[in-house]
């Protein structure tokens, strides 16, 4: 398959890695911002749940955290799978980029849903709960995919054999999401996804969805901060970056 | 203020949540922080074990 000219852009390092310089400033402050808004909205503003009482507040980290945690898993997928075609090297370093990041916050998701679990199905932990067993195994497969590099000396091949691993495992991502449809357990059923007519009053989709955006713009900040970091170690002899360190800062 | 605190006494769970979660995201932007100052310090360095200083730059041919 012949790619656009304008992918062979994405492909060199110099080039990604000053964007990536460029842009993560930005990122981190529309992050930083729509989540201290979206916190003190959903912690302070926002009314208790008639059912829930105050618990429900975790709502508003819980999901947006495991949303980002399998947006994670696909970029790192895509990109590996990309990075496997086309011998991309970039790729590649997106990929490691994401896993770390897409680990901690599929921990998070889990933490952050037992606790409240706890207080609202009464337990912390649910083995019977598909959505639960596939997240966890979400977890797992970052973990096995860095444990996997980790292996490697050579980083080419790391890279490579990694990226199957990444891959396959990308049938995990729908089965999350479906899962709450497919099996009738505790996790509730979708709630905002069903765009005409979401399940959700206004008082509090707003500080959910400025959380969601939050967390978004979150992610692509820490994955470009870390990317720049990798580039640099992938590329530490070639000419460009050692040009660009002796006129001072890359 | 300690209305906010306790949570309507689910405070023990509300809390950490959000804490660990918070907790996350510093430490991701501290460890690339921490790996671009590494991988710059290691090209750095790299560039002082191949070339002696004040010598001009030579391109070897392959």
């Amino acid at each position: 398959m012949k790619l656009p000219r304008w992918f062979h852009l994405f492909g060199s390092p110099p080039f990604v890695y000053r964007l990536a310089g460029a842009l993560t400033p930005w990122l981190g402050i529309i992050a930083c911002t729509l989540l201290i808004v979206g916190a003190y909205w959903g912690l302070v503003v926002a009314p208790p749940d008639a059912v829930q009482g105050e618990v429900y507040r975790i709502l508003y980290i819980h999901p947006q955290t495991a949303y980002v945690s399998m947006m994670a898993y696909v970029v790192m997928a895509v990109t590996a799978g990309i990075g496997y075609i086309w011998r991309i090297k970039l790729a590649h370093a997106v990929a490691v980029s994401a896993a770390p990041i897409g680990a901690s916050f599929t921990a998070c998701a889990l933490v952050s849903g037992s606790l409240w679990g706890r207080p609202t199905w009464g337990t912390y932990w649910e083995w019977g709960d598909p959505r639960i067993m596939f997240e966890t195994l979400l977890l797992f497969l970052f973990l096995s995919y860095l444990a996997l590099r980790a292996a490697f000396e050579d980083r080419d091949k790391a890279d490579r054999v990694s990226a199957i691993l990444a891959v396959v495992g990308v049938v995990n991502v729908p089965i999350i999401h479906y899962s709450v449809l497919w099996w009738n357990t505790l996790h509730q059923g979708p709630t905002i996804s069903k765009l005409d007519s979401p399940s959700m009053a206004t008082e509090f989709l707003i500080p959910f969805l400025i959380m969601i955006t939050g967390f978004t713009f979150c992610f692509y900040w820490l994955l470009l901060s870390r990317l720049k970091a990798e580039i640099v170690e992938r590329e530490r002899d070639t000419r460009w970056l050692q040009d660009a360190l002796q006129g001072g800062r890359p | 203020m300690n209305e906010i605190l306790s949570m309507g006494g689910h405070g023990a769970y509300v809390w950490p949540a959000y804490g660990i979660t918070l907790a996350v995201i510093v430490f991701n932007a501290w460890a690339a922080r921490r790996k671009l100052a590494i991988a710059l310090d290691e090209a750095r360095r790299s560039r002082a074990t191949e070339q002696p200083r004040n010598q001009p730059r030579v391109r070897q041919l392959q």
